[in-house]
């Protein structure tokens, strides 16, 4: 428990600045640089280097395997329920003119930012479900074979 | 424009391009999200027949010659993403669905007894994505779009085939083979559709073709047209790019070849009439010349080629396989005619030979289900344990040969027609000769399970439950009835090589 | 057509020939290795060289980052490069990510079932299972083994 004290310590206050980093890269995808697909991997980074530095059990502890996988799906959810809610307002799909039909502008910024949103919670999801697939493997070779 | 104030409101038929494929994209992660196994193949049925009922809409509605334009997001082309159908998409969106609506039924047995429990739900996730990238691939009217439903096929696909490995682990095997050369093959296709833009500056297929016809044939757009024919070649198999097929189609479980068999190589064959025909058109004389000097020569090849491989099988599955790759060259030589006739013949027989093999494979798999092998030596005798599943093999493999009085023999004979047309008597020929091949190796099943006297787990088999043979029949029933009735395969394909020859000037305006 | 080689045209299109040199590597790698990870190291490399292709097709000369300003007063003076490339390309990578993923994950169950990774190896094994079927059920021919 007491080796990699620096890595902990330092992996402990990474964390949530990472997180916190992750959100504005997210929020601010709509007028500058970012947006879900950045800001999802560098949420998920937060997660695997959580999960690198303690243990897969630890983060999976924090992010049950089960919810990564329902993000996934819900992600993808949230991107095509946009254009199915431009759908029913008699819009095209995706048009997200229709969510403020006298200021189509204000409602493409709106329509954006929920899709980004949509796209940083599957990324997040994907990437975390990558790491967890792959370190949760049992080795066929055992560490002591190398 | 998404921003001009005056909207009139659409109504809910003007979104039928795009609930075509919706439908089985948001079903997909809804099984996810739902997580109940019992659900999972509620959903991916019903989706699947909402989508065939969407795509018979659409094929009524396109037939008359009408194109249906949809722009993504209000956004118009060609700065917009469009989707964009014609008889020609229509058709090839109707042969999906109505595979897979018919294979699902089916799937749920054979899925049972082939692939553990707990990879139900994802597997009819996978089954839905592989579906929606299908129609997407159809649907749409934009080069790069293609490339993104392509790869969501694919990438589905290499999934699904690899949940054969619970059966025999060379499922794995193959399923990396594909995954390989399809990527290197996609990889091909962006390379072709990059070179695309860099000569146009646009990637709405209506509008490439417009401004490949104004400049002209240069060395850019020579290029570009040599790795897309390439790149969705590997996705066609043709002949001497075949080589993941025969492995995939074998190891794969038998819903999924099913599935596969008869609708990802015809989705990948109208993506290269779409190119050829629609995006570069027959007078770009590159294509023409290369239709007629390398896809013509590599067609009859895979006629006998393959035809004559499948014969020296002793597996069925792969037999039938092999038979794909055959079957393939036909619709090729036709395309490769570049005449009306001939055009017909390939569309068609793509269609005749999807149902023809959807119906094969599920009688294998029925097969596989009770005997526990497709190999001729664990089958033999099984027509007498199993009439009923194989005598819908048999109707299957006449319709494989093209006896008349089956959907194959309407396709193949269109076929001729169009070589005697074009004067090219030894190509008809060599049509009829090939098909003598057939002969052969359809007569062997017949032999196996008919003549030969029942031994081993043939004799002990019962017949296949009737979730199986109700799929199974109307497959076999459809070889028959389309073997009659030419009103709807001969009709939509003439009006889809009309479509495609007449190229797409001025569609985008 | 060779008089148009000349040191302009060779410089001028330098992002090509790299194109045309990674592209190459990639596709050697993946015939010519027989470790599926190194095979499949060679096709990340081939899909990497087609987003350079994309990525330098979007350079304008003195472009800057398509960005506007934030009260939306463009510039009319200012040159932005093209940044569909870049978008189309993002989609082209996340694609690429999925399709290694999905490969490693094939690779690590064919590591378990064959025991090896090596191309030679799992022929080997296949062509073992081949013959013993041929022997079961009579001889074919075609096919991977």
């Amino acid at each position: 428990m007491h080796h990699h004290l620096i890595l902990r310590v330092v992996t402990k206050l990474l964390v949530g600045t990472i997180i916190l980093y992750a959100l504005y890269v997210q929020f601010h995808g709509d007028y500058s640089p970012g947006g879900g697909f950045q800001a999802g991997v560098i949420m998920a980074v937060a997660f695997i280097l959580y999960g690198v530095v303690f243990s897969l059990a630890s983060v999976q502890q924090v992010f049950p395997p089960w919810l990564v996988h329902k993000l996934v799906a819900l992600g993808v959810l949230i991107y095509a329920g946009t254009g199915v809610v431009s759908l029913f307002l008699g819009y095209n799909y995706l048009d997200y003119g229709a969510f403020t039909p006298h200021h189509p502008e204000h409602g493409q910024h709106y329509g954006i930012l929920v899709v980004e949103l949509g796209v940083g919670v599957t990324v997040t999801g994907v990437m975390v479900a990558i790491y967890y697939a792959f370190a949760g493997r049992t080795p066929v070779i055992s560490d002591e074979e190398w | 424009m998404a921003s001009e104030v005056t909207h009139t409101a659409a109504t809910f038929a003007d979104h039928l391009p795009v609930l075509q494929i919706l439908v089985p994209f948001i079903a997909a992660p809804l099984t996810v999200l739902i997580g109940s196994r019992a659900l999972a193949w509620p959903i991916a049925f019903v989706s699947s027949a909402i989508a065939a009922v969407i795509a018979f809409a659409l094929l009524m509605k396109t037939m008359g010659g009408e194109v249906i334009s949809y722009h993504l997001g209000g956004w118009a082309p060609p700065l917009g993403i469009e989707y964009r159908v014609d008889a020609a998409n229509a058709f090839v969106l109707l042969l999906v669905c109505a595979i897979s609506t018919i294979v699902l039924p089916f799937a749920r047995t054979s899925v049972a007894a082939e692939i553990p429990k707990r990879q139900h739900t994802l597997f009819y996730t996978a089954y839905l994505l592989c579906f929606a990238g299908l129609l997407g691939v159809a649907v749409t009217g934009d080069a790069f779009n293609v490339f993104v439903f392509l790869e969501i096929s694919s990438l589905s696909t290499y999934v699904l085939i690899a949940q054969g490995s619970y059966r025999d682990k060379r499922a794995l095997t193959a399923a990396f083979d594909y995954l390989m050369m399809g990527t290197i093959g996609a990889t091909f296709f962006v390379i072709g559709i990059g070179l695309l833009y860099m000569a146009t500056g646009t990637l709405n297929m209506a509008d490439i073709a417009d401004r490949i016809a104004e400049q002209g044939s240069n060395r850019t757009v020579r290029s570009a047209f040599a790795f897309i024919v390439v790149g969705i070649g590997l996705k066609v198999a043709i002949y001497p790019l075949h080589l993941w097929l025969p492995n995939s189609y074998t190891f794969a479980p038998s819903a999924v070849t099913a599935f596969l068999a008869a609708t990802a190589t015809k989705v990948a064959i109208y993506v290269l009439m779409r190119f050829v025909f629609s995006v570069f058109r027959p007078d770009f004389s590159f294509a023409n010349n290369t239709l007629e000097f390398i896809i013509i020569p590599f067609a009859i090849l895979a006629m006998f080629a393959a035809s004559f491989i499948a014969i020296f099988q002793s597996d069925f599955k792969r037999m039938l396989a092999y038979s794909s790759i055959a079957q393939i060259g036909y619709i090729l030589l036709g395309i490769g005619f570049l005449t009306q006739t001939g055009l017909t013949a390939g569309i068609s027989h793509l269609f005749n030979h999807g149902i023809t093999k959807a119906a094969l494979f599920m009688g294998v798999g029925a097969l596989v289900l009770r005997t526990g092998s497709s190999f001729y030596s664990r089958l033999e005798g099984a027509g007498r344990t199993m009439p009923w599943t194989s005598a819908a093999v048999v109707i299957g493999g006449l319709s494989l040969i093209g006896v008349p009085g089956t959907a194959g023999f309407i396709s193949k004979w269109v076929l001729v027609q169009a070589a005697l047309e074009k004067g090219w008597w030894p190509v008809a020929l060599l049509i009829v000769a090939s098909s003598l091949l057939a002969v052969i190796y359809v007569w062997r099943v017949i032999e196996t399970l008919y003549l030969k006297p029942a031994t081993g787990d043939a004799a002990t088999a019962t017949e296949a439950p009737a979730s199986m043979l109700i799929p199974l029949w109307i497959m076999a029933a459809a070889c028959i009835y389309f073997g009659f009735d030419t009103q709807i395969t001969i009709g939509a394909s003439q009006t889809a090589a009309q479509g495609l020859l007449a190229g797409a000037v001025g569609m985008a305006h | 057509m060779f008089e148009e080689f000349t040191w302009e045209f060779i410089v001028g299109h330098l992002n090509y020939w790299l194109f045309i040199v990674l592209m190459m590597t990639g596709l050697y790698i993946v015939v010519a290795r027989s470790n599926l990870v190194k095979k499949l190291v060679g096709l990340n490399i081939f899909q990497v060289s087609v987003f350079m292709l994309y990525i330098s097709m979007g350079k304008i000369t003195g472009g800057t980052a398509p960005i506007f300003p934030t009260d939306m007063k463009v510039d009319p003076g200012v040159t932005y490069s093209n940044p569909l490339p870049h978008v189309l390309i993002l989609t082209a990578i996340v694609v690429g990510i999925a399709t290694t993923s999905l490969a490693l994950a094939l690779i690590v169950r064919i590591r378990e079932e064959y025991n090896t990774i090596d191309e030679a190896g799992i022929l080997e094994i296949e062509s073992t299972i081949c013959r013993a079927e041929n022997q079961l059920h009579g001889e074919a021919m075609g096919g991977r083994a």
